[in-house]
């Protein structure tokens, strides 16, 4: 397994994210989207604190022990970090959705235009 | 004298304007006499410390030097503010000091009971300040401001009775007027400015006055440029001091309380452009033609101004263009290089200017009106006012042993010395005083005659023009009127003897303000030589007006009624002075003004300013209307273009980068 095969993946996932966030109707389905567009990103920085930290750690036998521990998890704490905030976000978005379609019974995005022009 | 006394010169009645706008005036009331207390007080206080400032810049021989304090600093650019004393300033405070407290103890009496009482004496102190401001300016921007506040202070003095069209209308004139002269001032200044790269070589500032004196000196002005910035100073100068064909708006100011017409005839006002030319009197030596000018132009004025006295009936107007052909007098002696003469003659007409003005408010009080076919007989009512009126008249007139004389006699013989020794431009203009003095003892009498003498023609009760607030009483004014009026007559019968006697006269020695304004660097001041025969021919010809009048407003040998219609073409000319209202009514504003120059700035306001203008909103307003259309409200267009956005950014880097 190389470093290559997840960037694929996550290349994959994130494409049809946003294909699902620029061309579904439905609101819910748009945050489905996002959603995958999270975990994709996800993906790629848990990949490359694994394929491209050590290897940068090594060439630079300055950095220190401290450093070297810093370096190694940024990437995996920055992907909890992620799902933290991805969850708060479908939260605020599901509200979102709620009340909109308490207010007009439709939760297509295509009918949320008051600022158009 | 220190620093500060000398500044206090300047911000006593400044500060007695404040006082008098800002507390006085909201606490007391508009009819509050305080005002007019402060006012005497703070301008009393600054005579007494002009008095100091000319003593001890006597005893420090014109040597008085002050620090300069930075006001602006920008960069290379700095601006420091400072006072130069010396004689022509210490003389200049003297006059407009002292004149300015006479015509302030005079205004007690004559504005009382005004509803403007306070605002009167708030604009006579911000006048004098700016005039004293300007006196004691050490460079060209500190004069030119204190220039403009002067220029406001006649407008708002001449314009005092606001309600009254014509007071309104004067006062106009008389700012548009000399706001349109100035404009040649400040080109001058520019001039000298963009000029000025030989006087930064040497250390010296282009803008302070001993510096372009030193320039002089130095030789760091060139002909050329020395002629433009005289003319540019001069332009400045003759509208200020009302020369020909500037000259209008001063009878016109007429309008105005009498007290500020004696105190812009007499001291401030139009003394000020004099006072200028007589300041950079140095730049004008370098160039002839600038001097020619100057000289051609006082000529001009004096005797041009001198023949529509002639004709007035009003009262102020004959001493209005008697005061415009003083001036011209004055102009013509500087012209001819006569420094000290010019100064001299300032400082006596001052003096009798003053106290003929105040004289003539005096009658005015009594009469109710200024119109003289009206008055008569007033001899026996106003003693005072008649006896000084008299010596006013005589001194103006030029008559032996009084002030006047000795100045104009002393400018005459200049101008004739000069005029021998083959410069023909003297010798016209000496011939043009000659005639001028004539015409000056002539219409000084017809105005003593018409008003003192005869019979009483009723005052206010006949005059159809006349804005009389209290019936016509004849009786003597009061007190604090006729007291300035006996003060002035001192210096208008002794002034002109003491100050630049022929003769050492004890302790003071003789020409000593020739020999004092001496000290001034770079002005070198003639001495006169008193020469029996031209004072014998100007008192002949003083004689000769005078037994005119007296002929014709007595003795009614040559009746002044017959006169006018035997020579009516002569006397309409005169008597609608030259046409010059309507000349600049009717060509100037109306035709080349109104149809000429306003309208084709119209047409390029209207068809290019406006069209652009209105271009731009349009192109604003229809670009937005366009683009406003891909704002399509669609979140989901919007992700669709960041994300297209984004790839060809990649793309470009990809490809390219």
């Amino acid at each position: 397994m190389s470093l290559e095969n997840f960037l694929v993946v996550a290349a994959i996932i994130f494409a049809i994210g946003l294909y699902g966030a620029i061309t579904k109707q439905n609101a819910i389905a748009v945050l489905m989207s996002l959603e995958l567009m999270f975990n994709a990103v996800n993906i790629s920085a848990v990949a490359m604190s694994r394929y491209i930290v050590p290897v940068s750690i090594a060439q630079n036998p300055q950095t220190g022990a401290d450093q070297a521990v810093q370096f190694l998890l940024t990437g995996q704490v920055f992907t909890v970090f992620i799902i933290t905030v991805a969850a708060a976000e479908v939260a605020l978005g599901l509200a979102i959705v709620l009340s909109i379609f308490r207010q007009r019974a439709s939760i297509f995005v295509s009918d949320a235009a008051e600022l158009k022009n | 004298m220190p620093e500060v006394a000398a500044w206090l010169i300047l911000f006593l009645p400044l500060a007695s304007f404040a006082l008098i706008s800002l507390v006085i005036r909201p606490i007391r009331g508009a009819e509050s006499q305080t005002a007019a207390y402060v006012t005497i007080m703070a301008i009393g206080l600054t005579f007494a410390l002009s008095i100091w400032a000319l003593v001890s810049t006597v005893s420090a021989h014109g040597e008085s030097h002050y620090p300069v304090h930075t006001w602006i600093s920008a960069g290379e650019f700095e601006f420091a503010v400072g006072i130069l004393m010396d004689p022509l300033t210490a003389i200049m405070l003297v006059v407009v000091s002292g004149v300015s407290l006479m015509v302030q103890i005079y205004s007690v009496g004559y504005m009382h009971g005004d509803s403007g009482y306070a605002r009167y004496f708030a604009y006579m102190s911000l006048f004098t300040s700016a005039m004293l401001g300007l006196i004691l300016a050490n460079n060209l921007i500190q004069m030119f401001v204190f220039w403009e506040l002067v220029g406001l202070g006649s407008y708002l003095l001449i314009g005092f009775w606001f309600d009254r069209p014509a007071a309104a209308a004067a006062a106009k004139k008389a700012f548009i007027i000399t706001r349109f002269a100035d404009f040649g001032f400040l080109l001058g200044i520019l001039f000298l400015f963009f000029n000025g790269d030989a006087f930064a070589a040497q250390g010296l500032n282009v803008f302070v006055v001993t510096d372009i004196y030193k320039g002089v000196e130095l030789g760091l002005l060139t002909i050329g440029v020395a002629q433009w910035v005289a003319l540019g100073i001069f332009a400045g100068a003759m509208g200020k001091s009302a020369q020909f064909p500037l000259h209008t708006w001063l009878p016109d100011a007429m309008e105005g309380p009498t007290p500020v017409s004696a105190l812009i005839h007499a001291a401030t006002m139009v003394a000020a452009g004099v006072f200028l030319v007589a300041r950079f009197f140095p730049v004008f030596e370098l160039s002839l033609v600038a001097m020619n000018t100057v000289a051609i132009i006082g000529g001009i004025t004096a005797i041009f101004a001198a023949s529509m006295g002639l004709v007035m009936n009003d009262i102020k107007r004959v001493l209005a263009y008697s005061t415009v052909s003083q001036l011209g007098y004055m102009m013509l002696a500087l012209g001819t290089g006569a420094y000290g003469a010019a100064i001299f003659h300032l400082f006596t007409h001052a003096f009798f200017k003053a106290l003929l003005f105040l004289g003539s408010g005096s009658v005015n009080h009594a009469t109710g009106t200024f119109d003289m076919r009206y008055m008569g007989g007033l001899r026996t009512a106003m003693p005072w006012t008649y006896i000084t009126f008299i010596i006013g008249s005589l001194s103006l007139a030029g008559i032996v042993p009084l002030a006047g004389f000795w100045s104009k006699d002393e400018i005459l013989t200049h101008a004739f010395n000069r005029g021998v020794n083959g410069d023909t431009i003297s010798m016209v203009v000496f011939l043009l005083a000659l005639i001028a003095a004539f015409m000056t003892a002539f219409y000084m009498f017809r105005a003593v005659f018409m008003t003192f003498h005869g019979n009483f023609k009723g005052g206010a009760e006949r005059d159809p023009d006349a804005h009389a607030e209290h019936p016509v009483h004849l009786e003597e004014s009061p007190k604090s009127m006729t007291l300035p009026l006996i003060i002035l007559a001192v210096p208008a019968i002794v002034a002109g003897f003491l100050a630049n006697s022929i003769f050492d006269l004890g302790v003071i020695p003789g020409h000593w303000m020739s020999h004092f304004l001496d000290y001034i660097p770079s002005v070198h001041v003639e001495t006169a030589v008193f020469s029996v025969g031209i004072a014998a021919l100007s008192s002949v010809v003083a004689l000769l007006g005078m037994g005119m009048a007296y002929l014709m407003y007595i003795r009614r040998v040559i009746s002044p009624e017959d006169m006018p219609n035997a020579l009516r073409p002569v006397h309409t000319l005169l008597y609608r002075k030259y046409f010059m209202d309507e000349l600049y009514e009717t060509v100037v504003v109306r035709h080349v003004f109104y149809s000429g120059i306003c309208y084709a700035l119209d047409w390029v306001d209207k068809s290019i300013v406006d069209k652009i203008v209105n271009f731009c909103g349009w192109l604003g307003a229809n670009t937005g209307t366009a683009i406003r259309q891909v704002q399509t409200g669609q979140m989901q267009a919007y992700g669709m273009g960041i994300s297209v956005g984004i790839l060809i950014i990649f793309a470009i880097f990809l490809f390219l980068g």
